[in-house]
């Protein structure tokens, strides 16, 4: 029962801890009381609150200062040019004289109040949150009197009136918000899906892989041992800015790297999907999805800047450290019949990080 | 009584004299670092083939200063790779930036005090270029920096910034490896480094990167390597931890030190 975790007992109700050695204190924490009062130089001398004084004007009329320079500045350091350097004399100056300005303001006020403002502490008792019986019985009162002139618990159809002007009143911003969401239409029929969206690329069979940014395909005897190439789909240098240029570009972008074939370990289901040592992997990498395109040419690792994930493309980009979750994707490709590479399909698994359908 | 009272506001405004202090140190050290890192740009080499050394003499500098990891024929050991193949050009620029002879075997060549004169380079390179032929000195147009700085720009950050910073500051790889900076590289040894490849770098040859793409990257190099920065201080061109870490450390600790004489009684 509840005693075999408990064998000393110490769930009864009756136990008690031992106080042990301790010395019981009646008033643990004492009233630290205020210090005493202390007198300031200015208090004391008369000269010390006269420099102080004159510290606290002067600090004014330096700020008065600041704000003619300001604008004497707006006019000595003119942006006619449109040059950067003359936009940065004008930011710069003007900038130096509102904050002189700002700053004397400040710390002039803050001086006063510690040296010339008396500086006698007072004592202000706290008194307990609660109201007295009678606060609380009138102001039950004026509830109840309330209710019983408005009627609000009486004429209950005012009141579920009431409730469902309220209610309704959100429905018009759940609407508007709504229709910010992408839908699908005819033309882009998945484009309010975002599990297809983020599922496929636009990479197809037989598309070819391109330099990024002209969009030139690449022959593959183009890629040389130890090079990298920054791979777009042959299709996307034409896409406008309009048509999602950017979105495509960021899910399609891939890098390709040549290298021995006999320094590459591929899985049986895999040995197809390289080109005579040269491979393609997705650029998105599968942590946060920075471009992971640090590459070293002799160790083969690729290095993601942001949080330091590593793959091993010798290796099915594995992950060799980091927090990175999975392989990059690898892209299959093939080589058509005049030399240039090209994709076997899209990526076989989503690109990126992982998402709610994606672990 | 008032000598004793100024003694005692000059002792607390030291403080702030210091942080005045500190911060004129680093205005001035930035502003010399600044000036000199601008007139130190674009050293450019003398890239001329006319040379009194033969490429004899370029073979009795290579087996005195390279065989040793190398090979007597360039064939490697298990201390160096072979040397076929690689060109005149990765020859001018490992030893041309001092990174060999190698000091000591790690992550990475450094770059240090170049060891040879320019002449004794070429003719090592010469005699590497005679034995099995590589990538040769370039057109010296592609090296003139007078192409498409925008379009070499978008090629930079397509292709190098991931390693070397979008400023060609450098950045840090794995395992001790690094990209170098490349504020003070000069336009043969970019070129030759986007050739050959050097240690972990990839190989960016001519039919990936054509003549006008690597004109273009080199021009945009040394204008960001002749340009000064017109925002005020660089702080290295590092981006943001960079520019965090210089407002953590001096914005929060102004903070600091003016919340402290807010809440400190007067005297």
């Amino acid at each position: 029962m509840a005693h075999e975790d408990d064998p000393h007992g110490l769930d009864r109700a009756s136990y008690q801890p031992s106080s042990g050695t301790a010395v019981a204190v009646t008033d643990p924490v004492r009233n630290p009381e205020l210090p005493p009062h202390r007198e300031r130089m200015t208090d004391k001398d008369p000269a010390a609150m006269k420099r102080a004084v004159r510290t606290i004007y002067t600090l004014f009329y330096i700020s008065v200062a600041g704000s003619l320079w300001a604008v004497a500045a707006y006019m000595i350091f003119p942006i006619e040019s449109g040059e950067i350097p003359a936009i940065r004399d004008n930011n710069l100056f003007i900038g130096l004289g509102i904050a002189l300005a700002l700053l004397a303001i400040g710390v002039a006020a803050i001086h006063w109040s510690k040296a010339v403002m008396s500086d006698k502490e007072h004592t202000e008792a706290r008194h307990p949150t609660r109201g007295t019986d009678a606060t609380r019985a009138g102001a039950v009162a004026v509830f109840e009197a309330a209710n019983e002139e408005s009627g609000f618990g009486r004429r209950t159809v005012i009141r579920g009136g009431l409730f469902a002007a309220l209610i309704a009143s959100i429905l018009p911003a759940i609407t508007l918000f709504r229709g910010l969401a992408p839908e699908n239409t005819p033309e882009r029929p998945n484009a309010g899906n975002p599990v297809y969206l983020l599922s496929h690329t636009m990479w197809k069979p037989g598309m070819r892989l391109a330099k990024d940014p002209e969009g030139t395909p690449i022959k593959a005897s183009e890629v040389t041992l130890g090079s990298a190439v920054h791979v777009i789909p042959e299709p996307l240098a034409e896409l406008s800015h309009e048509e999602g240029y950017l979105e495509e570009k960021a899910k399609a972008i891939v890098l390709l790297v040549r290298m021995l074939p006999e320094q590459i370990t591929e899985t049986p289901e895999r040995a197809t999907w390289s080109y005579d040592g040269i491979v393609a992997y997705s650029k998105v990498c599968t942590h946060v999805g920075c471009p992971v395109a640090l590459y070293e040419q002799q160790t083969h690792h690729l290095l993601c800047p942001c949080h330091q994930s590593q793959f091993d493309v010798s290796d099915g980009a594995k992950v060799i450290f980091g927090p990175a979750a999975r392989p990059l994707p690898q892209l299959p490709i093939e080589v058509d019949d005049e030399g240039y590479l090209v994709a076997q399909s899209d990526f076989t698994e989503p690109v990126g990080p992982s998402f709610w359908e994606r672990h | 009584m008032a000598r004793q009272t100024k003694r005692r506001s000059t002792g607390r405004r030291s403080p702030w004299a210091a942080t005045a202090l500190i911060g004129i140190g680093l205005l001035i050290t930035g502003g010399v670092y600044a000036g000199a890192s601008g007139a130190m740009a674009a050293t450019e080499p003398d890239t001329a083939t006319a040379t009194s050394l033969t490429i004899e003499d370029g073979k009795k500098l290579f087996q005195a200063n390279c065989a040793t990891c190398h090979g007597l024929d360039l064939q490697g050991t298990e201390n160096g790779p072979s040397l076929y193949g690689v060109g005149a050009v990765a020859v001018d620029f490992q030893v041309g930036t001092g990174r060999m002879p190698l000091q000591m075997q790690g992550p990475q060549a450094p770059q240090k005090p170049v060891q040879f004169t320019d002449e004794q380079i070429l003719a090592m390179a010469n005699y590497v270029q005679s034995v099995a032929p590589g990538p040769d000195f370039p057109d010296p147009e592609i090296l003139d920096g007078e192409g498409d700085v925008a379009r070499g720009a978008e090629l930079f950050r397509i292709n190098c910034a991931m390693c070397h910073n979008v400023a060609g500051a450098g950045g840090a790889l794995t395992e001790g490896k690094y990209a170098p900076a490349l504020t003070e590289v000069s336009a043969l040894h970019i070129y030759a480094a986007m050739v050959t490849g050097p240690q972990n770098m990839p190989v960016f040859n001519d039919m990936y990167l054509t003549d006008e793409d690597k004109r273009d990257i080199i021009s945009s190099l040394l204008y960001i390597q002749q340009t000064e920065s017109p925002g005020g201080f660089k702080l290295g061109s590092l981006g943001p931890v960079a520019e965090g870490l210089f407002i953590w450390i001096f914005g929060i600790s102004t903070l600091i030190g003016i919340t402290v004489w807010i809440t400190a009684k007067s005297n």
